[in-house]
């Protein structure tokens, strides 16, 4: 992949455009706007959860899941190029220029991200990384299923090639669930911690802002607050069978609308993408 | 293209010549083999969804069959490549994501070479272990057989093999790992 484009390779700052620009967006439809924010957010989660997962090439407990952990990032980084492909076609109908997906993933700021603060966590040992992937993966599969109704053809038909792929990651992540949880007195422990530790990261994928809101208006996307019953349903079942609890802490990261879908994030995500993003940064317009 | 190369004076072949008939194509395309997996081609795959003339350019429409399969631009560099030896060069590739690939579009003979190839293809058998008794969430695996010995005495080691599509198996008799074509 490649960032050709802006000629220094430098941040593109929405905010800090010329005032001609300013006033360019305002008249462009607000519906543009909010839908670019939209597919950035789908994007960016996919993006960001594969570059953890990648992180572990390499380093698997055994071959079998290091191969599996790169293909699960490789099917969210394939996805995530199709979400934000589609968000930079978006964006050039209130911008002069949509930036390409390689120029959106590698030229945007920690700041400029939009996605789950879930998916920045880091990988932690192999249970944390298969706790995080399975509270993901449940919740990525009921959303991809409700968007492949969507009435914007363009995010149905990238949805539904997602179901396909999600439902193996879904399997999978609940597969090792239940194979720690009822294991070992170690793995069940680990298991345990890395639950607990991951819960309060969990509400923020139920949360809905004016964005959402809107677009779950149109028929666009979902009202992620219907997904979080089934979400919790199916959470608790598989955390059963695995001789786990289901934590209840009730407070949660990024509430309040303030989270990664707004732009906020933990510290992590900056040193996530600064190994991601050095390359193009260092070398703008670099290509294989 | 020959049109070029024709001496002035020579006779000028038919524009026709430029635009070879759509059965050419296809049989064209049949020569471009999977980069992962050789011995079937792209159309025996199910990823060519369509072929049409569109006034002189021709229009390919292929589908990848999984979001990040990172195959996609060298089977679209096999085709140009393919498409460029029976006079075509100015194809448009289309990516064409709905409806999404499915292995039931393998063709059948296909499957059989997948096979020998060391490949277990996909649905080889539909019968499942037996689940009397056992948690619905502690999934059941189909039961494939090994492509070498044809035991069914198999396990699953990963529901990932060497690419996405695939999915790694062990023979409990012939104790030879394969790969697995996951039904998609």
């Amino acid at each position: 992949m490649s960032a050709e484009g802006p000629s220094q390779g430098a941040n593109y700052s929405p905010s800090g455009g010329s005032a001609a620009a300013e006033l360019a967006i305002e008249a462009a439809s607000v519906g543009a706007v909010q839908l670019f924010e939209y597919l950035q957010r789908l994007g960016d989660t996919d993006v960001v959860l594969a570059q953890r997962l990648g992180e572990w090439i390499g380093h698997g407990p055994v071959l079998e899941e290091d191969i599996a952990l790169a293909n699960v990032g490789l099917d969210l980084l394939g996805q995530g190029r199709m979400w934000l492909s589609y968000a930079g076609e978006v964006e050039a109908r209130f911008r002069d220029k949509g930036r390409s997906e390689d120029q959106l993933a590698f030229l945007r700021d920690g700041g400029a991200y939009r996605n789950l603060l879930l998916a920045e966590m880091p990988n932690g040992d192999f249970a944390v990384t298969m706790a995080r992937q399975f509270y993901f993966d449940q919740f990525h599969l009921l959303q991809l299923r409700a968007l492949s109704r969507s009435s914007d053809p363009r995010i149905a038909e990238i949805a539904a090639k997602g179901v396909k792929e999600v439902t193996y990651h879904a399997e999978r992540s609940m597969d090792w669930v239940i194979r720690l949880g009822d294991g070992t007195d170690e793995s069940h422990e680990r298991m345990q911690r890395a639950l607990d530790a991951l819960w309060m990261y969990t509400g923020e994928m139920f949360a809905a802002d004016a964005t959402e809101l809107a677009l779950a208006e149109a028929g666009i996307g979902v009202d992620p607050r219907t997904l979080r019953e089934p979400w919790q349903a199916a959470v608790a079942a598989v955390i059963g069978e695995a001789t786990l609890e289901l934590p209840t802490s009730e407070w949660m990261q990024g509430s309040g609308n303030r989270g990664g879908k707004q732009g906020i994030h933990t510290e992590h995500l900056g040193h996530l993408l600064a190994e991601m993003q050095h390359l193009q940064r260092t070398h703008p317009g670099s290509q294989w | 293209m020959v049109i070029g190369a024709v001496a002035e004076g020579a006779p000028i072949l038919p524009a026709a010549c430029g635009r070879p008939d759509l059965d050419v194509v296809w049989a064209a395309l049949a020569t471009v083999p999977d980069p992962e997996i050789p011995v079937i081609s792209i159309v025996e795959l199910g990823i060519v969804r369509d072929v049409a003339w569109e006034g002189d350019r021709l229009i390919v429409k292929v589908t990848p069959t999984y979001s990040g399969c990172p195959a996609t631009e060298m089977i679209n560099t096999l085709i140009r490549e393919a498409l460029a030896v029976i006079g075509v060069t100015n194809a448009v590739l289309l990516n064409q994501l709905s409806p999404p690939w499915s292995t039931d579009w393998i063709a059948p003979e296909a499957r059989t070479r997948l096979n020998g190839y060391g490949i277990a293809p996909p649905h080889v058998i539909g019968t499942r272990i037996d689940v009397t008794g056992i948690s619905p969430l502690r999934r059941a695996n189909v039961v494939v057989p090994c492509p070498r010995c044809a035991s069914a005495n198999t396990e699953l080691l990963s529901q990932f093999g060497s690419t996405a599509c695939k999915a790694q198996y062990r023979c409990l008799d012939c104790r030879e790992p394969f790969d697995y074509f996951k039904p998609h």
